[in-house]
């Protein structure tokens, strides 16, 4: 069980107002991941839950109790830190231990449960090693083993894998996937990484600037997304966005993405002159000034031969653009 | 590195420098060291001699160990500089803790009132402190004295400390907690491990003052229980006439004491800085 209701929960630093007003609903077993740009309060809705930092104002339950005022150890949930925050006089085995030797569980219990969790993430090597000796990514492995050991009810990820290299990024993205397969606990899950929000949410929640701005799963996101904000923020090339008027549309701003423009050297609805081309071998990406609609991004899958200077046809797939109103609300 | 370690003529250079450099720090130290190993002719014909079989003599140690009651008046040095040492890194210490991490009204106004002593001697309030020593009977006991010592070194403690503190990650901290440590754990068991090299720095500046302090000594406390070493030292310096011998061996004996409490605080900051923290 760990079910997450936040009711209107706000924050404030002394004048600053961090967060306006939260509501959230995460049912058990959700992988719910937050994202938006940095400041915008995601670490600090977290510490909330977490219970580091308390609320200024609403209400916070798990599992349908009130917990504003529980102190963290007593909430059920575990956290991972980016700077993985590994007690450095203590050996792997020790560490993951600490949390159920505070809450007193008996030392057979705790033995059984850190061997369990050892398995599951290969750790039984390091059990014996400080966490000096050991590197990033096997530091954030048994960050992950010390939140796994308590059997949480709730398991919070603060950018667990920001400080790691790309390849290793990878590794441990699908490590926690799996994870979430097989424990079915509720997570949530901060990240600025766009793709790591698509690759591991059932439900990614946009905030900015201390507000929610859209809560769904990530395909829902990516064809109906609610605003601009949302629409420019998930999908990377970034979403066009062209003013209405240019194109003789009632809406304010239409919204294409990069990848529903196809190109054509003959004929098109806009005419342009390639500015900068990205060759990736899996995709190009294809940055085009046209007459119409401004400086343009299209994202061709594939190889394509185009260089700056070229002239190029660009015409948005009709069904697939995107018509926000002068509050930058989506238009139906 | 590889190459600065295989050119011979920079390593002797280096050498040449790091010795030249502790011969003159050390000099003054040894002076007094083989002079009081000497008569008192020797002291005053060749100061810089070390003692030969005639010049040899233990004078200036029997007169020490005659005259008074050294080992009473070192341990009372002692036990005072390890007290207050000892009061001023745990209050100051936790100070500095609750000041870099907790957020509360008046916080920074606490940061600068607690860091005013920095920049106000103590002893400028002899008076108000012999009044309130007399007041609360504390005249003539080392409790006064280690009361003193440690107001006297909480300001630059907290100072120092509270900016170390400031660093440690609060990942680190905030895991304790969601495990369940009490504050007190985490300030003991977490941080307190982490800032170990400023503790040590902190030590040293706080001991060396306290050791050699002549002042509060003699105003707060000089009786003969209670004499501190630098103040047992004074009889041998007398107006008209002054026991070289006595004073060059009372000095001596008392570099010791220093020397060890130094050589503990040392072998600390270095092993505070070779573990370091693991982020
Ligand atoms: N202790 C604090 N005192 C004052 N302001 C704070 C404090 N902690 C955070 N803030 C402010 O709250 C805002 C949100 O911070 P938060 O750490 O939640 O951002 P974030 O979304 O996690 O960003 P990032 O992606 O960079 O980690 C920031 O503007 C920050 O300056
Ligand atoms: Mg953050």
């Amino acid at each position: 069980m760990g079910s997450l209701q936040i009711e209107n929960v706000k924050k404030s630093f002394g004048p600053v107002d961090v967060l306006k007003g939260i509501d959230l609903d995460v049912k058990d077993g959700e992988f719910v991941v937050f994202v938006g740009p940095s400041g915008c309060g995601k670490s600090t809705l977290l510490r909330i839950i977490a219970g580091l930092e308390d609320a200024t104002s609403g209400n916070l339950m798990i599992d349908g109790q009130r917990v504003n005022a529980v102190p963290p150890a007593k909430r059920g949930i575990a956290m991972v830190f980016q700077t993985y925050a590994l007690y450095p006089h203590l050996t792997v085995r020790d560490n993951m231990g600490l949390g159920l030797k505070q809450a007193g569980a008996p030392a057979a219990e705790i033995d059984k449960r850190i061997a369990a969790s050892s398995a599951m993430l290969s750790l039984e090597p390091y059990l014996k090693r400080r966490p000096a000796e050991l590197s990033g990514g096997q530091r954030q492995r048994v960050a992950i083993g010390r939140a796994l050991v308590r059997e949480p009810k709730l398991f919070l990820f603060d950018e667990p894998l920001s400080n790691l290299d790309a390849a290793l990024r990878v590794n441990t993205r699908l490590e926690i996937a799996q994870l979430h397969n097989r424990l079915k606990s509720t997570m949530i899950y901060v990240t600025h990484d766009q793709v790591e929000a698509m690759t591991l949410a059932d439900r990614i929640v946009v905030l900015n600037a201390g507000r929610v701005e859209q809560v769904g799963a990530p395909m829902e996101l990516y064809n109906r997304p609610a605003n601009l904000f949302v629409a420019g923020f998930i999908g990377s090339p970034k979403m066009n966005f062209i003013d209405g008027a240019r194109l003789g549309q009632t809406a304010k701003t239409v919204g294409v993405r990069p990848e529903h423009i196809s190109v054509s050297q003959t004929a098109g609805d806009w005419k342009g002159t390639v500015v900068h081309a990205e060759h990736l071998g899996a995709d190009t990406n294809v940055f085009l000034e046209t007459e119409k609609a401004g400086l343009v991004t299209i994202r061709l899958f594939g190889e394509y031969k185009t260089g700056p200077g070229e002239t190029l046809f660009a015409t948005p797939d009709p069904a697939r653009t995107y018509r926000f109103d002068a509050a930058g609300k989506a238009m139906a | 590195m590889s190459k600065a370690a295989s050119s011979l003529p920079r390593t002797i250079g280096a050498h040449a420098v790091l010795l030249a450099y502790t011969a003159i720090a050390l000099f003054p130290v040894i002076v007094i060291v083989i002079n009081s190993f000497k008569s008192r002719n020797a002291i005053f014909r060749s100061p810089l001699s070390p003692p030969t079989a005639e010049t040899f003599d233990l004078i200036g140690y029997k007169t020490v160990m005659a005259q008074g009651d050294f080992f009473l008046y070192f341990q009372n040095s002692l036990i005072v500089t390890v007290m207050s040492l000892f009061l001023v890194l745990l209050f100051g210490a936790m100070a500095a803790f609750a000041l870099s991490e907790y957020r509360f009204k008046g916080n920074t106004m606490m940061g600068l009132y607690l860091a005013l002593g920095i920049m106000i001697p103590i002893r400028l309030g002899t008076v108000a402190i012999l009044q309130l020593m007399v007041a609360s009977g504390l005249v003539n006991t080392l409790t006064a004295l280690v009361l003193v010592y440690t107001a006297q070194g909480l300001p630059l403690a907290i100072f120092i400390l509270s900016e170390f503190m400031k660093q440690v990650s609060d990942d680190l901290k905030n895991a304790g907690r969601i495990d369940g440590l009490s504050e007190y754990r985490i300030f003991f068991r977490l941080v307190l491990p982490l800032v170990r090299p400023a503790m040590a720095t902190v030590a040293v500046f706080t001991m060396i003052p306290i050791w050699n302090d002549l002042w509060f000594p003699l105003i707060l406390a000089p009786s003969e229980a209670t004499k501190t070493v630098t103040l047992g030292a004074q009889v041998f310096i007398g107006q008209f006439v002054t026991n070289w011998n006595a004073v060059l061996a009372a000095l001596s004996l008392a570099i010791l004491p220093v020397l060890i409490l130094y050589f503990i605080f040392s072998r600390q900051l270095i092993r505070g800085i070779t573990s370091g923290a693991v982020k």
